[in-house]
């Protein structure tokens, strides 16, 4: 077992890891599930965090790897339009996907660019939902990405 | 050194080869897109990492002139930002791999040294003429890329070796890539097909994947492309450079029907 420190949702913590640990595992264990894990293979989405703000599958990522490195979970956005946009358009079904789909939303309405539909969906193709047939749930986000730009 | 610690972060090339020489049986880590696969599904246990993330002489870009440089750990979300002029197909190919998660972790280097069949940048790599640069204590080999390919999962690469990036000429005129799969987004090739032509000075590549045991150049398809031969000739010369296997992705007919579909699209594109 390593200690790795991390930075995570702004405060200093430190995690154990084995090598085989994922990032995914190593920040359940700190106590913050809401980052799901599913498939561990890099194929849902549901374990979606910010790795020194890039988003990725924590379910890929070594822990020990991680160590100085800073990690945005769900529990650490805040966005109170995007939730509330995300249930006045049905996009929250089961649920299990949300918690992906919210850190991978943030990351995109981050950008630049304003969001057109096609751009939306490419952008979150790398995160399954088995309930909302995905309509719901881009509807929204371009419900914030219009709104946040007036 | 035999070191216990589960990962060694080193912040130079130079100590990240001496962690390779010193202690070779530790995994090296890069994005970890495939490796962690592995490790998940029980298939994979690494008793220690060596993790190139914080190695800045493997995140450069550089261009100096006509050649240009991708280092190792520049991922794939990085060339598809920042090489679309200076390297379109290659940022094509980059833009079609996984999702965004995996395109902000996935590396070009972790791409060359899985040496899957199927890996995106390889054809285009292959279409390029590319050189793969290794590091060693022992010092420094440029490796043509159709010699670092040697195999399905196999490489050129030694035991005390790391693949520090790769060497593109930049090159002028048309260029393209394209691949086929199952669905639009997040596909394992099922073929892949890289070319680029500059008919004013006659200069051509053509590089093929998941289409043989390696992506693989194209020489006489380069050709035709170059001297500006007809699309039927284009295009028996990309299939018939192709040896396709039938695996749990597609049977090899399919492959081989799909690349000629893609070849003759891109003869067209490249007008
Ligand atoms: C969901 C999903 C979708 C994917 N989609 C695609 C796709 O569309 N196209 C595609 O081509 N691939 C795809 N991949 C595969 C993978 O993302 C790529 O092969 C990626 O480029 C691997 O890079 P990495 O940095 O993550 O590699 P890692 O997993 O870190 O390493 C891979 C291998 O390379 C070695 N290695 C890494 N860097 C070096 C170096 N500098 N020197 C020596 N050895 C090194 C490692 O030891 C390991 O053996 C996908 C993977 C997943 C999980
Ligand atoms: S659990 Fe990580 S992508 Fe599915
Ligand atoms: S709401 Fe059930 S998986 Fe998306």
């Amino acid at each position: 077992m390593t200690t790795v420190r991390l930075q995570l949702n702004g405060e200093a913590c430190s995690v154990e890891a084995s090598p085989v640990t994922s990032l995914l595992a190593a920040i359940r264990q700190a106590g913050l599930t809401g980052t799901q894990g599913a498939c561990e293979e890099g194929e849902c989405g549901s374990c979606s965090v910010l790795l020194d703000d890039a988003l990725v599958c924590s379910c890929l990522v070594p822990a020990a790897a991680c160590d100085g490195a800073r990690v945005t979970t769900v529990e650490g956005v805040v966005a109170p339009d995007l939730a509330a946009a995300l249930a006045a358009h049905g996009a929250v079904q089961c649920g299990f996907c949300t918690p992906g789909f919210v850190v991978a939303a943030t990351a995109l309405l981050d950008g630049d660019e304003p969001l057109d539909h096609a751009t939306a969906a490419h952008a979150l193709a790398g995160n399954l939902c088995r309930c909302t047939g995905y309509q719901p749930i881009l509807a929204a986000v371009l419900e914030v990405d219009r709104a946040r730009r007036g | 050194m035999i070191s216990t610690d589960g990962a060694v972060l080193p912040r130079t090339l130079a100590a990240a080869l001496a962690v390779r020489a010193d202690d070779p049986v530790r995994t090296v880590v890069a994005g970890g897109t495939d490796l962690m696969v592995g490790v998940n599904a029980g298939r994979l246990r690494p008793s220690s990492w060596l993790s190139l993330r914080r190695v800045p002489e493997l995140q450069r870009i550089e261009r100096h002139g006509s050649s240009l440089f991708v280092g190792a750990c520049v991922t794939f979300a990085r060339i598809e930002r920042e090489l679309v002029d200076t390297a379109p197909a290659l940022a094509a190919a980059a833009r079609t791999v996984g999702s965004v998660q995996i395109r902000n972790a996935a590396t070009i280097g972790g791409n060359l040294s899985t040496a899957s069949p199927a890996g995106d940048s390889l054809p285009v790599l292959a279409c390029y003429h590319a050189e793969v640069e290794v590091a060693s204590v022992r010092g420094t080999r440029i490796v043509p890329i159709g010699e670092f390919l040697v195999g399905p999962k196999r490489t050129d690469l030694g035991a005390d070796e790391l693949v520090v990036g790769v060497h593109l000429r930049r090159t002028t005129g048309e260029q393209a890539f394209a691949k086929v799969g199952p669905r639009a987004a997040m596909v394992i090739a099922r073929c892949s097909l890289a070319a680029r032509v500059d008919r004013t000075t006659g200069d051509a590549g053509v590089g093929i994947g998941a289409v043989a045991p390696c992506a693989l150049a194209v020489p006489a398809a380069a050709e035709i492309l170059a001297s500006g031969g007809s699309v039927d000739d284009f295009v028996a010369a990309v299939v018939s450079a192709a040896a396709p296997i039938d695996d749990l992705r597609a049977p090899a007919a399919y492959r081989h029907h799909a690349l000629a579909v893609l070849a003759r699209r891109m003869h067209g594109w490249l007008q």
